[in-house]
């Protein structure tokens, strides 16, 4: 009997997660042999986070193959509720790993039902009327949590719109006691820091199972074949809906995780800092990559939040190198030649010719 | 989950074995206008559960237009279809097909970043139960599913000499072979009816003679109906049983190949009006 074809999918993934796990080894052994600069080590959580951004997204826009504009925006839900899951459970989980945990699960489902209010009105028609929504859900969402306040007593949540602009964190209502979380347009200040680099990458681990168990089952399968043919899939039985949106929201909770380790990496953050930038450049990484190439996403993800440092040698004109070498590599990845090259490494297809 | 697949000899009165059942499809009065233009219009069809059934006509006459009716890609603006007994009047094209229709493409819509194995085990999604989660967690129900559909696709490749093919990518396969894959995905789904949108085009007359033999090796196989659009008469006239001509939206013969083929009717359609001797 032959093989499953799955686990033949499941031997090269498993290269993907040898490397995130060599990598991991690599870096924790160089950090705490204190080789590592100040900046690079304080570096890691966030290449950790816009990993597994580049990999959710990856599962949108390669796999799905519909343009979301606005994964950021996601990132943010999953950041901030993620900041005030941490820091009201502080008496409830005094374990700082669980409640990182804790806030990330929080922040994946917060993100993931942000997902299901774009996704279920969007995902219903074809074109690219996705990459439109998207796109305003995160200026949306950034100035929805500009004017957000948040605080914490023994009472619970307070939460607070500041519409009129004349609100502040005494509006709250709050006991003696109780801590403003997020504070409209400063974010959230006065952070617990409890991120670590093992959770990120654990991040990294679990988005990198979700995404390749998912595309390489009854789900991905679907998935891809609507991308490689909408009316086909359809003539064979294919929910459209059903499968964009559980490819759409699966994409929405991990950049809420990720979101959530992100935000409870720095004491003080602000919407502003997921904004469309941020959602280009995620989605920079995922093109650079490789639209559907999973392990490309990672070291591009992890190449381009590092070159800035690496550049800052050549300072005011940082920005200028890191574009020229974006637009180099971009240029060298589409070579005929280098790609014939690098194709030798690929394991070989055992495809006979067809016997007629 | 599938049928086992023996096939059955071909009897020679198809008529009188469908008899006593009721047609597999169905159609009354059936049209849809595009835009005051009726591209279809009154057409009515039923098809038996084991019958070859052809749709005929000249280039324009509409007979995709039919196909993409009945597979709801269009929904029609007047009349009914009756699927096995039952109005598809509120199915969308995936409901249609979970409820017994099948069809390939004039022109080729595979799946071409996917393997051949993979063409054809999507087209199996109705017909899979486990959900995302033993999906992802790989669950003991995930591994059983997946053997059985890895299984019957290879059995259904193997039937069109395509089982060495299946690791390849689909967009990679020769002219041939994506026509052929296309019918296996199509008979993946398990259907009723199989709809075959000039499945001889592009081949010279070897293929088309091989192609004859898998469509009755099909319909003996998996016992059900077929209805194909084909220009190649020599492959219409000799599997169907039924013939409908259409012109101008509008069937304008029924009948056996033989009624066809003597119809002034038809024969105006085709070549034009004879002149007055």
């Amino acid at each position: 009997m032959k093989k499953l074809s799955i686990k033949q999918h499941t031997r090269t993934d498993f290269l993907t997660y040898l490397g995130v796990i060599i990598a991991f080894a690599v870096m924790s052994f160089l950090s705490s042999n204190g080789s590592l600069s100040r900046s690079l080590t304080g570096q890691l959580v966030p290449i950790c986070c816009y990993m597994s951004m580049a990999v959710s997204l990856n599962l949108t826009v390669g796999i799905l193959g519909e343009l979301s504009l606005g994964h950021a925006g996601f990132m943010s839900v999953g950041a901030f509720s993620g900041v005030v899951a941490a820091m009201s459970l502080q008496t409830v989980i005094p374990s700082a790993p669980l409640r990182l945990a804790a806030a990330m699960v929080i922040g994946a489902a917060a993100a993931a039902i942000a997902g299901i209010i774009v996704g279920t009105p969007v995902l219903r028609l074809r074109g690219d009327y996705l990459a439109i929504v998207t796109l305003a859900f995160g200026e949306i969402i950034k100035d929805l949590i500009n004017c957000l306040l948040v605080g914490y007593d023994a009472n619970g949540l307070h939460v607070a719109f500041n519409l009129t602009g004349s609100k502040t964190v005494a509006d709250l209502g709050m006991q003696e006691g109780g801590i403003a979380i997020i504070k409209g347009a400063q974010g959230a200040t006065g952070t617990t820091i409890i991120s670590s680099f093992t959770a990120g990458f654990l991040l990294v681990m679990v988005t990198l199972f979700v995404v390749l168990n998912l595309k390489h089952s009854r789900a991905g399968r679907a998935i891809m074949a609507l991308r490689d043919n909408a009316i086909a899939a359809e003539s064979v039985g294919i929910n459209l809906t059903k499968y964009k949106m559980m490819a759409f929201v699966t994409s929405a909770a991990l950049a809420g995780a990720a979101g959530a380790l992100y935000g409870l990496n720095f004491s003080s953050l602000q919407a502003t800092k997921f904004n469309f930038n941020t959602s280009i450049l995620i989605l920079v990484f995922v093109v650079l990559g490789g639209l559907g190439n999973l392990w490309g996403s990672l070291i591009a993800a992890a190449a381009l939040t590092v070159l800035p440092e690496l550049l800052r040698a050549f300072s005011d004109y940082r920005m200028l190198v890191y574009a020229i070498v974006l637009i180099l590599v971009m240029l060298a990845t589409n070579n005929p030649t280098l790609k014939t090259f690098f194709s030798r490494f690929k394991p070989r297809k055992h495809v006979r010719k067809e016997a007629v | 989950m599938f049928p086992k697949l023996v096939p059955m000899p071909s009897p020679n009165l198809l008529t009188e074995r469908d008899v006593d059942k009721r047609p597999i499809l169905e159609c009354i009065n059936l049209g849809i206008n595009f835009g005051g233009l009726a591209a279809v219009e009154g057409f009515n069809m039923a098809i038996g559960r084991t019958e070859i059934t052809g749709l005929i006509g000249p280039n324009g006459a509409g007979k995709t237009t039919v196909f993409n009716l009945l597979t709801k890609v269009y929904q029609p603006t007047k009349g009914t279809i009756l699927l096995d007994g039952n109005d598809t009047h509120n199915m969308n094209t995936a409901q249609v097909n979970r409820a017994g229709i099948a069809r390939t493409f004039q022109n080729i819509r595979l799946f071409n970043d996917l393997t051949v194995e993979e063409n054809v085990t999507v087209a199996m999604d109705a017909h899979m139960h486990y959900n995302m989660w033993s999906g992802i967690f790989r669950l003991p129900r995930f591994w059983k599913e997946e053997r059985v559909a890895h299984d019957r696709a290879m059995e259904l490749l193997s039937i069109f000499n395509m089982a060495d093919l299946a690791g390849a990518k689909a967009g990679s396969l020769p002219y041939g072979a994506q026509r052929r894959l296309e019918i296996v995905r199509a008979l993946a789904t398990n259907p009723s009816l199989l709809l075959l949108d000039e499945p001889a085009a592009g081949m010279n007359p070897s293929e088309t003679a091989e192609l004859m033999e898998n469509i009755r090796n099909i319909r003996d196989t998996f016992q059900i109906a077929i209805l194909l659009i084909e220009h190649d008469m020599n492959l219409v006239m000799n599997i169907c049983e039924g013939i409908a001509v259409l012109n101008f939206g509008r069937i304008i013969a029924k009948g056996t190949p033989e009624d066809i083929q003597s119809n002034p009717a038809v024969i105006e359609a085709y070549l034009g009006k004879q002149k007055e001797a």
